[in-house]
């Protein structure tokens, strides 16, 4: 009795759940509205049967319970009644499945006017790439990927030459105007998802896959990765903001060609080394940082990192609420007022020599190995040198207490929230392993053993 | 040729009495105690995957509650959690477990046929899960590369436990399908050779159907399996490249070439989706006569109940790739494997349809088995029909590997087959013991249970529309998720806590009533299937005394009309005199598959 009752209940609360959700789909940002009808023509036809079967079961719990004198109707079979219910069954899946497949046989078929663009998924990042004036996008390869060359574009192939290079993981696109994604992987399996769009597709290494959409309504999306790709999965994040014709050519424009990329001058060290005159009060004449002013160690750091923080601190994305010491780099930062500068600077930090920073700070070396081992290896690397590819600087040899200072500020979220610090969140997140200070005080010790 | 029953051809099968208590109950080679081992060990490994679970829903509900709960343990406590539900709980329990206790009972054999080689699949067995759980024991800890196990993360750097944690499960699988393989064959070829007299295909309950169909798709399914293992061992170790392609490793290329990632995903759900129904197809059985004996009536629609299982279990075979609608394989695939997978949509719902005509017209006894029964057909129909979601390939799109999938799979083949595990667990408890489990606290369990489930699954579904995806340490900042998303994280950690926690109530039922139970009657339900009338509560070794039984009827004759009780037992001959009872259907009559 109670269990028919509660079966009941459960229908009905079912069905209140499902109308008072807060959750439900996004607000749709692509014509794909033939998704969603389908998906509301499944709902409709699944709900129906849900209902009419689980009344039925309450109803017959209810009604057949064992009473005295009641006795069970013999009956094995009914043809007729299994035939109708076949039939009934067969009509459902049909309503479902029809306008599903038709909708399927748009998405496998692009439009010939859909503009292809790349995407390009690597742990854990997200990069995109756009053909040129020529409309062709250059021939790529994970033989050809190198810092410089990180889509693996194929040096000798002139298609590529104009492609429009975005190494960084916030891409743009032009409203109404329908596209086609290639995705590709330099890694391990990815998947390009933006919730707002419908579709997703994997990114496999070794092949090219695809998608496509028409964008419709203007905004930023984020874009997730729904396919496990190792431990830093779940913050491998970009956007994509969908604008109007001119807004996107104009950011277009404002975007490196591959061919820039490749050809563009070396760094001045002489001019780097004038510049850094400002720098070498706090942080050394080679860069060998002093605790005492709050300047860490930047001798033998990755030049492209410290070209990275660099420009945050210009654009304030770091050095904002909480961090004073922070602050303070950013007039100095700010010094720098072109992008060469910021390049010729960095270029020449890394001539200085690099000699292991003073140990200030000792702990369970044996925690601190668990945890790095776990968390950190796998983008700082077994030896703490960090690499590019996975956007993590080096941390080997380098000052422990700005270590402890800045793994502090990324717990506390006074780093690496900033909208343009774009792997900061990565910080953010995988700083969790540390539980409190100690844990932090433990990495940094095994860190020590690294140098 | 007429079919011989094995019984018959030998007039005394030869039975290895054990002569000690370590041949009884440790290298026992009788299929009632390697039963009890096979189900014993899966349910112990099946408290590690529980545990798992409920320490990555802390992280999901209140995110750093748990200090060694970090990124890596929480991708290596998703993996496992998943592979030990899957292969080392389910599929162990419902065949190693429930197989190796029925088929001989329900089939009024003595044993199985090759009773040595069975004592050698629980011990093979043991063996894979001691090689399964020594990954948590070194360095770099157990896999993280998801249950799925897709190359080519698995080997590489990035990934939680890609030196031996990874290579440890590769080998446990193999050994796992080393054994599955040993007890497989062992009940295929007893329920064809070795059913007593009288009892044909189309007389069998249909827990035995339930539990052939689902070996038989064990033994073509687990071979892909064992090979993409095999394969992706030889990648590791010897560097071949069958589904590694060119790829880099932090910055450096790797010496592979031309491999095919998607390679190992068919092959995977070439094993993985028929594993689906290894663990539904027996529970579907199961459940079919927890029903039937409670409600005091047939199981409706016998004969449709067994081809449904029988096409059920085809189909799962041309189903597999619709875990890869978005996998990047050639999308022209999506027309055909929605096809068929919404196809195998009717069979299943014919099977849903009866199981409420069996209530129908019922005289419903709502014992403990009869709530876990009941619950199942509730879960069930949700989770079977969320299925038509993902299945139908375009909707697949916005909900692929989102929380959708998550509550979809949990409720059709998580909950549901274990709520009729306890159903049968409960069912078979007197004959199994000789006593009674204590009724009202498996009730307040069945509450606990069943409720608490529909609460951690109903929501998330919830989640999966608005797009959160599945596998995420932390959610972060997204401009979509919002804030009550967490909220309704938390809900669903709770409740995940009440639920594993209100297991102990099961563990104190079924241990404490082995020795506080009250004495069970031989046939406490009034069943009529050939297992409730054994001589002996339990049955000793060789179950049946000095001579096996005849079978004269189906499985399912509950009140019949004129008969003197509402149940008449398979043994029970028909009257020289027809009577009214014996009006009954014969399955068998007119059947293809009668005297095979």
């Amino acid at each position: 009795m109670t269990l028919a009752v509660v079966i009941f209940l459960l229908v009905v609360g079912s069905i209140i759940f499902h109308f008072a959700s807060p959750w439900w789909f996004t607000d749709i940002a692509t014509d794909w509205g033939s998704i969603d009808f389908t998906i509301n023509v499944t709902f409709w036809v699944t709900g129906f049967v849900f209902v009419a079967c689980n009344v039925f079961l309450a109803y017959c719990i209810w009604k057949f319970r064992k009473k005295p004198g009641h006795k069970a109707v013999y009956e094995p079979e009914n043809t007729k009644l299994e035939a109708w219910l076949s039939v009934f069954t067969t009509v459902g899946v049909i309503a479902m499945l029809a306008p599903g497949l038709f909708v399927w046989a748009t998405f496998v078929t692009p439009p010939d006017n859909a503009l292809e663009y790349e995407v390009l998924g690597q742990q854990w990042q997200w990069q995109f790439r756009y053909p040129g004036a020529d409309g062709i996008l250059g021939t790529a390869d994970t033989g050809f990927v190198s810092e410089s060359n990180p889509f693996g574009v194929n040096p000798e192939d002139p298609n590529g030459m104009d492609d429009v290079v975005v190494n960084d993981p916030d891409m743009h696109l032009a409203v109404n105007q329908p596209v086609k994604a290639l995705l590709r992987s330099n890694d391990v399996l990815h998947n390009y998802t933006v919730p707002q769009f419908r579709v997703k597709m994997d990114l496999v290494p070794g092949l090219v896959s695809y998608l496509w959409f028409d964008p419709t309504k203007e905004g930023t999306y984020d874009i997730m990765c729904e396919e496990l790709c190792g431990i830093g999965h779940f913050v491998m994040r970009g956007s994509v903001t969908v604008e109007s014709q001119a807004a996107f050519d104009s950011w277009l424009a404002s975007q490196p060609t591959f061919a820039e990329t490749q050809n563009a001058a070396g760094p001045d060290i002489a001019a780097g080394q004038a510049q850094y005159a400002a720098c070498a009060a706090c942080h050394g004449a080679n860069g060998e940082g002093n605790q005492a002013l709050n300047a860490p160690k930047i001798a033998g750091q990755q030049p492209w990192y410290i070209e990275r923080q660099l420009n945050h601190f210009k654009q304030g994305a770091r050095g904002g609420d909480g961090d004073t010491n922070g602050a303070q780099m950013t007039a100095f930062a700010s010094m720098l007022t072109t992008d060469e500068a910021v390049r010729n600077i960095s270029a020449y930090i890394a001539t200085f020599p690099d000699n292991p920073a003073p140990t200030t700070i000792s702990g369970d070396i044996a925690n601190g190995y668990d945890i790095y081992d776990r968390n950190c290896a796998a983008c700082h690397l077994d030896n703490g040198a960090g690499v590019w590819y996975t956007d993590a600087p080096k941390l080997a040899g380098m000052s422990d207490w700005y270590f402890v200072t800045q793994i502090s500020n990324f717990r506390a979220g006074i780093r690496g929230l900033h909208a343009d610090d774009d792997y900061g969140e990565q910080m953010v997140q995988m700083a969790t392993a540390m539980g409190d200070l100690d844990e932090i005080e433990d990495v940094a010790a095994y860190i020590n053993t690294l140098r | 040729m007429a079919y011989v029953p094995l019984a018959d051809q030998d007039q005394e099968m030869e039975m290895h009495h054990p002569h000690s208590w370590v041949e009884k109950y440790v290298w026992s080679q009788d299929h009632k105690v390697i039963a009890i081992q096979y189900g014993g060990l899966a349910v112990l490994t099946g408290i590690v995957g529980l545990v798992l679970s409920l320490l990555f829903r802390l992280q999901l509900g209140f995110p750093e509650s748990v200090d060694f709960v970090d990124p890596n343990f929480y991708y290596q406590a998703v993996t496992m959690h998943g592979m030990i539900m899957v292969v080392y709980f389910l599929t162990a329990l419902f065949l190693g477990g429930f197989g190796n206790y029925m088929v001989p009972l329900m089939l009024g054999a003595r044993d199985m046929v090759f009773p040595f080689l069975n004592m050698m699949s629980v011990w093979t067995f043991l063996i894979s899960v001691i090689i399964l759980m020594a990954s948590f024991f070194v360095g770099g800890g157990p896999t993280g590369a998801g249950w799925t196990l897709y190359p080519p993360q698995t080997t590489m750097a990035g990934t939680p436990g890609h030196d031996a944690g990874i290579i440890l499960m590769l080998v446990s699988l193999a050994v796992f399908v080393v054994a599955f393989t040993m007890g497989g064959l062992n009940y295929v070829v007893t329920i064809l050779q070795y059913r007593c007299r009288g009892m044909t295909l189309m007389r069998m309950p249909l827990t035995i159907w339930g539990i052939f169909v689902a070996t038989v798709l064990g033994l073509f399914a687990f071979p892909a399996l064992l090979v993409a293992c095999i394969m992706m061992m030889f990648d590791t170790l010897l560097g071949t490249s069958f589904f590694m392609p060119a790829v880099i490793e932090s910055g450096s290329p790797l010496d592979y070439e031309g491999g095919s990632p998607i390679l190992f995903q068919h092959l995977f759900w070439f094993f993985g989706h028929p594993e689906v129904y290894i663990v539904a197809l027996p529970a579907f059985g199961l459940v079919s006569d927890v029903l039937s004996v409670h409600a005091r009536k047939n199981i409706f629609g016998y004969r449709m109940m067994v081809w449904a299982i029988i096409a059920i279990g085809g189909l799962s075979f041309i189903v597999w790739a619709h875990h890869m609608y978005v996998s990047g394989m050639n999308p022209y695939f999506g027309f055909f494997f929605a096809t068929t997978t919404l196809i195998i949509a009717v069979p299943t719902a014919l099977k849903v349809y009866n199981w409420l005509l069996t209530l129908w017209e019922g005289d419903i006894r709502l014992n403990a088995p009869m709530y876990f029964a009941i619950g199942f057909i509730f879960t069930f129909i949700h989770g079977g029909l969320t299925g038509l979601f993902l299945g139908n390939v375009v909707i697949d799109l916005p909900l692929s590997d989102t929380y959708f999938v998550v509550a979809h799979f949990h409720l059709v083949m998580g909950v549901s087959p274990i709520l009729v595990l306890f159903a049968a667990i409960y069912h078979w408890y007197p004959k199994l013991s000789g006593r009674m489990y204590n009724e009202t606290m498996a009730k307040a369990h069945f509450w606990i249970t069943f409720l608490g489930a529909y609460a951690i699954y109903l929501p998330m579904h919830y989640l999966g529309f608005l797009g959160v995806p599945r596998r995420y340490y932390a959610l972060g900042s997204t401009d979509f998720i919002p804030a009550s998303a967490q909220e309704l994280n938390s809900s669903i950690t709770i409740a995940a806590l009440i639920v594993g926690t209100a297991q102990i109530l099961f563990f104190i039922n079924i241990i404490g009533s082995l020795k506080w139970g009250k004495k069970a009657d031989p046939n406490p339900w009034g069943a009529a299937s050939l297992e409730w009338q054994t001589p002996d509560t339990p049955p000793k070794h060789g179950n049946w005394g000095d001579e096996l039984p005849t079978v004269y009827r189906w499985a399912y004759d509950y009140s019949v009309p004129g008969a003197p009780e509402d149940f008449i037992p398979q043994n029970t001959p028909e009257r020289v005199t027809p009577a009214a009872s014996d009006e009954h259907i014969d399955t068998d009559k007119d059947s293809t598959l009668a005297d095979v």
